[in-house]
């Protein structure tokens, strides 16, 4: 995956290119919004990640730009605002999703993962699958082998993003954000529980499990041995 | 005063200069203008009035004399008139008389000498004349009648004019001084009204700016007059109080941040500290790393919320309102931690069946919401004391109470005792019997922030036993509470 990462701050831009190479992608870097501008309308890359507050030419007024110009590329937003209504302003703006600093690389990571896949095939699916687990989102039944497994509509919305996102680690945050739509921080480990709940729903007496816990990141659904 | 002047050259204004310029003083020189010109206005009339009355006085009296003395003449020739005329002469304090022969000389009367041409014309005449009697030179005015009598003499009868022109000038007089005291007066009086008004004014600046020096005590002296002055010292007085309020409360907040974003961050110092100290192997360090990790989530979560307390106490939460269900935040919100009370072995019930329709901020409201659920659940403890004890549980409420949209948790947990009720909801207060337990201290002042942002309160009631945390808030639209 190529990214275009648009951050004035040196360092921080260093430590984002050199941790994205390590998990396997090829990051550019721009300082300004004007050489950002630029480089992302050359094209090519599969998402550029954008900071809010730029020397010469703003995050939002970049995104603006590319998205007049009909660039689709996705485009996450980071920046030190992290209330709702500046949420809501980037996200207007044309960002696809908004994180705010400071954040934790696997927590970027993710989201720049969830990103790529989703102008991609997985959302027009009317049914997911994972192994032998199928869900089909206009009946709302989830069934795993044989055996239909029954939800409830927060636990299917829970399963279906999950699924959606399968292969890729999804964080607490995403999941609160986008099953909940809740932008808060809700302090306890509520996420957990309700993945623990879940899991004993779809993974209880199956051989092979299917919804892994990533340490220090979140969670995954993939068939398959944990790597 | 519409020019604006620089603080600088205001203070190197002298003395005076800033009397003079105060509104009082331009006040006082308007009146004192106005009040001026009405005097002389009054004092003219009055004299003109008064010397046209002794005017017309001693036209009466002449006439009569005339008349009078006419008579005489036709009743006894000129002998008789002539020893009339010689009477009235004599008597003390007279009129002026003067009876002449066609030649011109003078026959009876008081009168020495007149100006020249008096007696060629006839009728009323004002004019300079001597006594015969009068030893002095002096000359006087009179008012005469000149008149001619048959055979060709003339009579002259006048008065004396001085009593009215000493009226005259008393009344110029009194008029040029009362004026001039006035306008002295007048002047002394708005300088006296400007100074003590400026005096109040220059004390109630130099608080203001010892004030702005740092002095926040300092408060603008009440006279006890209640004039215009002592209500807008009262006023500004009440506003600094509210001004030094706010400001202990930021400082008890910095002092607060300081304290409790210090502590972590010296945890954090000092464990990497240990780690580069002590550490000999890979797993060592990096068990060290990821603690450091997750103090400065923890610190992030503080400095987050304590963001978000700020938003929501300045009023400027963004996000934009929106009208929705009170009670269905309460069912979704449940939702999200009812596992986690059931995985605690305690009962979540929700009662929230009619709509309780705010305007509000949504995502802000369920996250106060959140925070009270979050507490209730981290508070409470499983009743384990025998087959018979009920499960502890806890209930969330929301609907319509009176005039109020409320949102209730009540939990059956240790509570917290009246006195401390109102302190846990300050900023980083925490009990001492939760200091133990995970949190910043920080949940209930998110809830009450949100509460006063939306025009509401947080109330924390006892459960008995259990803490009963009611969030009301007024309702979407006043009157269409409960549909």
């Amino acid at each position: 995956m190529r990214l275009l990462i648009i951050e004035d701050d040196r360092d921080a831009a260093d430590y984002l290119v050199k941790a994205f190479r390590e998990v396997g992608h090829v990051a550019d870097h721009a300082a300004d919004g004007e050489e950002g501008l630029g480089l992302a309308l050359e094209g090519g890359y599969d998402v550029l990640i954008v900071d809010r507050m730029l020397p010469k030419r703003d995050g939002l007024s970049v995104i603006g730009t590319l998205r007049a110009k009909a660039v689709a590329t996705p485009v996450l937003i980071l920046s030190a605002l992290g209330q709702v209504d500046d949420r809501v302003k980037g996200l207007r703006a044309g960002g696809d999703d908004y994180l705010a600093k400071p954040y934790a690389f696997s927590e970027l990571l993710a989201r720049v993962e969830a990103l790529t896949r989703r102008p991609g095939s997985r959302g027009e699916e009317t049914v997911y699958r994972v192994g032998d687990l199928e869900l089909d989102r206009l009946s709302h039944r989830v069934v795993r082998g044989k055996d239909e497994i029954l939800l409830q509509p927060r636990e299917f919305r829970l399963l279906e993003y999950l699924m959606k996102h399968a292969g890729q680690v999804v964080t607490r945050t995403m999941l609160l954000e986008n099953v909940w739509d809740y932008h808060f921080d809700p302090q306890t480990n509520v996420i957990d529980v309700h993945i623990s709940r879940l899991r004993s729903k779809i993974d209880k007496g199956f051989a092979q499990p299917l919804l892994h816990t990533v340490r220090g990141a979140g969670y995954v659904i993939r068939d398959g041995a944990r790597t | 005063m519409t020019r604006s002047v620089s603080p600088v050259t205001r203070r190197g204004m002298t003395a005076f200069g800033k009397l003079v310029r105060t509104t009082t003083f331009r006040l006082t020189l308007v009146y004192l203008v106005v009040f001026a010109l009405f005097s002389i206005f009054l004092l003219v009339f009055f004299a003109l009035n008064t010397r046209w009355l002794v005017t017309e006085q001693i036209t009466g009296i002449v006439n009569a004399e005339i008349a009078d003395l006419n008579e005489q003449y036709e009743q006894g020739g000129l002998r008789r008139l002539v020893l009339a005329v010689d009477l009235r002469s004599r008597r003390p304090g007279s009129n002026l008389y003067l009876v002449t022969a066609p030649n011109g000389s003078g026959l009876a009367g008081n009168v020495a000498s007149l100006e020249p041409g008096t007696l060629d014309r006839l009728g009323w005449e004002e004019t300079t004349y001597r006594r015969l009697v009068e030893t002095e030179a002096a000359q006087h005015k009179a008012l005469v009648q000149v008149t001619e009598l048959s055979g060709g003499f003339r009579l002259l009868v006048g008065r004396d004019l001085e009593e009215r022109e000493r009226l005259y000038s008393i009344v110029a007089g009194t008029g040029r001084w009362s004026v001039a005291i006035m306008i002295a007066l007048g002047l002394f009086g708005g300088l006296y009204m400007s100074r003590r008004v400026l005096r109040r004014v220059d004390a109630m600046s130099d608080t203001a700016r010892t004030i702005m020096a740092g002095d926040l005590a300092g408060r603008l002296q009440v006279v006890g007059t209640g004039d215009e002055l002592d209500r807008l010292a009262d006023n500004v007085n009440a506003m600094l109080d509210r001004i030094e309020t706010l400001l202990r409360g930021f400082k008890e907040v910095s002092d607060n941040v300081a304290h409790d974003l210090k502590t972590p961050l010296t945890r954090l110092r000092n464990r990497c500290e240990a780690a580069l100290r002590n550490a000999k192997s890979e797993p060592e360090y990096r068990a060290a790393l990821e603690s450091t990790i997750e103090e400065s989530d923890g610190l992030i979560r503080t400095f987050d919320a304590l963001l978000m307390i700020a938003r929501a106490e300045s009023g400027e939460a963004g996000g934009g309102t929106s009208e929705f269900d009170a009670a269905e935040i309460a069912r979704d919100v449940s939702e999200l931690y009812e596992p986690l009370a059931e995985e605690k072995g305690l009962a979540l019930e929700v009662v929230a069946t009619a709509p309780a329709p705010i305007r509000g901020h949504r995502e802000l409201i369920s996250q106060a919401l959140a925070n009270l659920l979050d507490n209730a659940i981290k508070y409470s403890t499983p009743a384990a004391d025998g087959p018979l004890a009920k499960p502890a549980g806890i209930l969330v409420m929301a609907g319509v109470e009176g005039k109020a949209v409320v949102l209730k948790v009540c939990d059956r947990g240790p509570g917290i005792p009246a006195a401390d009720r109102a302190r846990v909801i300050e900023r980083f207060v925490r009990l001492e019997q939760s200091r133990s337990a995970p949190g910043s201290g920080l949940g209930l002042s998110l809830v009450a922030a949100v509460a006063r942002l939306h025009g509401g309160e947080l109330k924390l009631e006892d459960n008995a036993p259990g803490l009963r945390a009611v969030l009301a808030l007024p309702p979407a639209h006043h009157g269409e509470g409960n549909r």
